[in-house]
């Protein structure tokens, strides 16, 4: 059931070209089914949950691996996956609105149910490994719906900026994954968490924390690697208001709360976490209330927040782990709900330009009265869930047990920054005096409405009585990250105490500096604008192309064109290795028996060289040629002499074959000029006698060690009783070894068409004048 | 490119036809004699490639009725089915199934995946050569 539910998002996805034609507009609604299902079915694990149980299911996916697609279900996944199929219901029924008419819709909600099925599956995997894939999962899918109007170059740019950071960031947590699997003998989540191993202790913490730590990093958007939210707002808004606020991002949270238990309480775990954590969510406060247009602005609140859930993580106390929680929920809900909004204000009026909106209220009463709702809950006041959530955030940094003043007084600066922001979305466009947009603004549809609306109510309601959804699934999850069974006592009114007292302080500083905004932004933007040449994102820039710089120059150093350089090389590395490899193992060997020769065998031989001396020494092409050709039936002739009839055959045949395809190369070919240097006629020797040299001592070194017995007599033994065949040769061509000619074969038809191609398309290029 | 020796093109007409027949036979008994579908398709190879010399790149191409393209195709398709009875019957991969048949007289008919997969090898060689050889008259002409 679980691994239905998990993977049906996949399954629907195949079908959303046939229903695209069968329901055509609707389409939202009709997929909308899946997610609002999925939600109810995850709701039904509420009961079995909510007293801190764990619910482990099974499946075997590579168990020859160790990796299996068993799923966790506790406080923490719960509240993840409620929250991806939850908010994913209103992205499908919106994107149908948003993306009304779009030719390619169908491919939208395919990427999308794609991806709401990786996210679901990351965030309920057990297993370590499926974990890693589904995480690579949605980040290739996000990069496909960054990328989603891909004829715009720089949506592409930003599609491939958030893949690299992420997926880059991905490889480094693959190593932090294996580390910590190395170090609790364990790939589960489940057993990882329950074993009382030491983890602190081990060697390989540190590098583990690091590479864990860069993985989710990168993911959640921490400074330094935050730029490449904000530029993933090239995406169509659903995708902004899912991928980009209420999942995805989150998804370096998870498995920084996931692993909490385990991990946390050392000085570097919870250092770095409150360090760049702290870090993000002032810069992301700044960026947003320095911005202009409407949904960077939210992007880099999305920063903010995201700083704030990851420097809570490292604080690490209960009451932290508390308001970690309830920031999560309230963040998804007002967040996922804004930038719906922000769509629909994009989508009536054809700007997201907030200098350029005002007065909507009039013409969009609706979105004007839901966006503050929601904005409320962004600035945290009552009676909204925000509310809660920042309240508890305040007091847990008061009483934090390690820098708490310094944290304090970054939460109240970016809670300050955070109030303008809120009053930049809400009021800036809907009130004030009416500007002239680009399009005459309407009220928006319904579909783009009922989102926001329910996101946006349960924020209301959770924050008047937050003990229900607290006892209903949030303690359980707290419990889940904090390791040890929490009680919470949620209330949205504890009373005149200092955390109100910020509050109200950084309500009043915060309404002021948006008051101020019209002046303050220009200037602010001249800074940013100046200071992003040193920035990080200079730096990923300065890298790319730096690695364009390397393979430019490795490319003319190693692969310059000339045939004979390339034969050099290959040539010098193969033989200077195992000439190496040869000499140091077993010596060199200069004692030739040449008592059991046939007087014919010295014929065959001498035939050889002097065939071989010819082809190098003539100045004719076709001589060359042919007395390769010489040199080929020699082999045949040994072939056959020492009883290999099938090889013998096949080395006939495939020399003169070799001989006619050549010489029908050969009349193509300009004629004859020496071009190379006496110097470079003497190198070429010179390596050419290397190797053949080190072949030579090969070969009576092979004939000599004996490091296990051959393998021919099994083959001589078995060859009629288990293959039926008395040829071994071929018996072993397409029995024994099948699976080696069926790759061969496929060589040889890739050869084919490679020359094919090769020929023809060279042919047609002369063709043109 | 054509050959004008009238030798040539007597003995080419000639030979060609049992250079095939023979091939195929090569291709029947290789699994117990010398032989074998790489040194078949070598030999029928050779065989189409004295037909070229003979009559020119065009009329081989009628000659074949097929592009040797479809040829290399049909050969791969071949080596890929001969595996498709091994995984219906649950075994691993690339398992040999025989199928013998009396036939009159003392012998048997041996009949086995491993021939299909020998017919694919031989397609596949003399597909990719005929392949090489047509492409490189063709640019001549």
């Amino acid at each position: 059931m679980m691994l239905l539910a998990v993977l049906s998002g996949f399954l629907l996805a195949f079908a959303v070209p046939a229903l695209r034609r069968m329901a055509g507009q609707r389409i939202g609604w009709l997929l909308a089914l899946l997610p609002a299902s999925l939600t109810v079915y995850f709701a039904s694990l509420i009961p079995s949950i909510s007293d801190g149980q764990t619910l482990l299911l099974k499946n075997q996916w590579m168990p020859g691996l160790g990796i299996s697609l068993d799923f966790m279900v506790d406080g923490l996944s719960l509240v993840f996956a409620l929250l991806i199929s939850g908010i994913g219901t209103f992205i499908l029924i919106y994107a149908g609105s948003y993306l009304k008419g779009h030719r390619d819709l169908g491919r939208f909600y395919v990427i999308m149910l794609s991806f709401m099925a990786s996210m679901l599956g990351l965030v309920l995997s057990d297993n370590l490994i499926a974990f890693f894939v589904f995480w690579e999962l949605t980040s290739i899918t996000s990069y496909m719906l960054i990328g989603f109007n891909h004829e715009d170059e720089e949506a592409r740019k930003c599609a491939l900026q958030g893949l690299f950071i992420t997926a880059g960031g991905g490889l480094v947590l693959m190593a932090g994954l294996i580390l910590l699997g190395f170090i609790t003998g364990s790939y589960s989540f489940t057993e990882i968490l329950a074993s009382d191993l030491r983890i602190h202790e081990h060697g390989f913490y540190t590098a583990a924390t690091v590479c864990i730590l860069i993985g989710a990093f990168t993911k959640s958007a921490q400074v330094p690697f935050h730029f490449w939210l904000p530029n993933a707002m090239a995406a169509p808004t659903p995708v902004s208001a899912y991928l980009h606020s209420a999942t995805m991002v989150k998804a370096g949270i998870y498995l920084m709360a996931r692993l909490n238990p385990s991990m946390g309480g050392d000085a570097l775990w919870s250092s770095s976490l409150m360090l760049f954590g702290a870090a993000t969510m002032l810069t992301g406060a700044y960026l947003a209330f320095s911005s202009t247009d409407i949904k960077k602005v939210l992007a880099y609140s999305t920063v903010m927040a995201l700083g704030t859930l990851t420097m809570l993580i490292g604080v690490g106390t209960e009451l932290a782990i508390t308001a970690f929680i309830c920031f999560l929920l309230a963040h998804s809900l007002y967040k996922g709900s804004l930038f719906m909004l922000a769509g629909a204000l994009d989508h009536e009026t054809g700007t997201k330009d907030i200098t350029k909106m005002g007065g909507l209220r009039q013409s969009m009463p609706l979105t004007a009265a839901i966006t503050c709702l929601a904005a409320l809950s962004l600035a945290g006041l009552p009676p909204l869930f925000g509310f809660v959530a920042k309240e508890l955030m305040l007091d847990s940094l008061l009483k934090a047990p390690l820098w708490s003043t310094g944290l304090l007084v970054m939460a109240v600066a970016s809670a300050i920054l955070v109030v303008a922001v809120a009053g930049l979305v809400a009021i800036k466009p809907f009130f004030g005096e009416v500007r002239r947009t680009p399009k005459q603004p309407h009220e928006a549809p319904f579909a783009m409405l009922v989102g926001p609306a329910v996101l946006s109510l349960l924020a209301l309601i959770f924050g008047v009585v937050p003990f229900v959804p607290a006892s209903v699934v949030l303690d359980a999850a707290v419990s889940n990250v904090y390791g040890s069974s929490v009680q919470t006592a949620l209330a949205l009114w504890h009373g005149v105490n200092v955390p109100l007292m910020l509050s109200g302080a950084s309500l009043l500083i915060g309404s002021l500096l948006f008051y101020k905004w019209g002046r303050l932004q220009p200037n602010l933007y001249a800074i940013n604008t100046a200071g992003s040449r040193v920035g990080p994102e200079a730096g990923y820039f300065r890298f790319m192309l730096g690695i364009t710089q390397v393979a430019d120059w490795q490319t003319r150093l190693l692969q310059n064109g000339v045939l004979g350089i390339y034969l050099l090389i290959l040539v010098l590395v193969t033989f200077g290795l195992t000439g190496y490899t040869l000499l140091t193992r077993h010596g060199f060997e200069l004692d030739f028996d040449f008592s059991d020769g046939y007087f014919y065998e010295f014929g065959i031989a001498l035939l050889l060289v002097a065939s071989t001396l010819f082809a190098c020494a003539t100045k004719s092409r076709l001589g060359s040629v042919a007395s390769v050709g010489v040199t080929g039936f020699g082999v045949a002739l040994t072939f056959i002499h020492f009883s290999a009839p099938d090889l013998g055959i096949t080395q006939l045949l495939v020399e003169t074959l070799t001989v006619i395809l050549l010489v029908l190369v050969l009349f193509k070919l300009p004629s004859f000029v020496n071009l190379s240097s006496p110097w470079e006629r003497y190198r070429d020797l010179a390596v050419a006698v290397f190797a053949g040299i080190v072949m030579t001592q090969l070969i009576l070194a092979a004939m000599d060690i004996r490091f296990f017995d051959s393998i021919s007599s099994y083959y001589i033994e078995n060859s009629s009783e288990l293959a039926y065949g008395k040829n071994i040769v071929n018996v072993i061509l397409v029995d024994f070894r099948q699976l080696d000619t069926l790759g061969e074969i496929f060589v040889l038809g890739l050869a084919a068409i490679g020359v094919y191609s090769m020929i023809k398309l060279r042919a047609e290029d002369q063709k043109r004048p | 490119m054509r050959s004008s020796s009238l030798i040539l093109n007597t003995a080419a007409l000639a030979i060609v036809p049992l250079q095939l027949m023979f091939s195929v036979f090569l291709l029947l008994r290789g699994h117990d004699e010398p032989g074998g579908g790489f040194i078949g398709g070598l030999v029928a190879a050779s065989a189409f490639v004295l037909y070229a010399f003979s009559f020119g790149a065009r009329s081989t191409l009628r000659l074949l009725r097929v592009s040797p393209r479809d040829i290399l195709a049909a050969g791969l398709l071949f080596a890929l089915a001969s595996t498709i009875p091994a995984l219906l019957s649950g075994q691993p991969l690339l398992t040999a199934h025989w199928w013998q048949f009396p036939l009159p007289g003392e012998t048997y008919l041996k009949l086995s995946t491993v021939l299909i997969f020998d017919i694919g090898v031989y397609l596949t060689v003399l597909g990719t050569l005929m392949t090489f050889v047509i492409s490189l008259m063709e640019v001549r002409e």
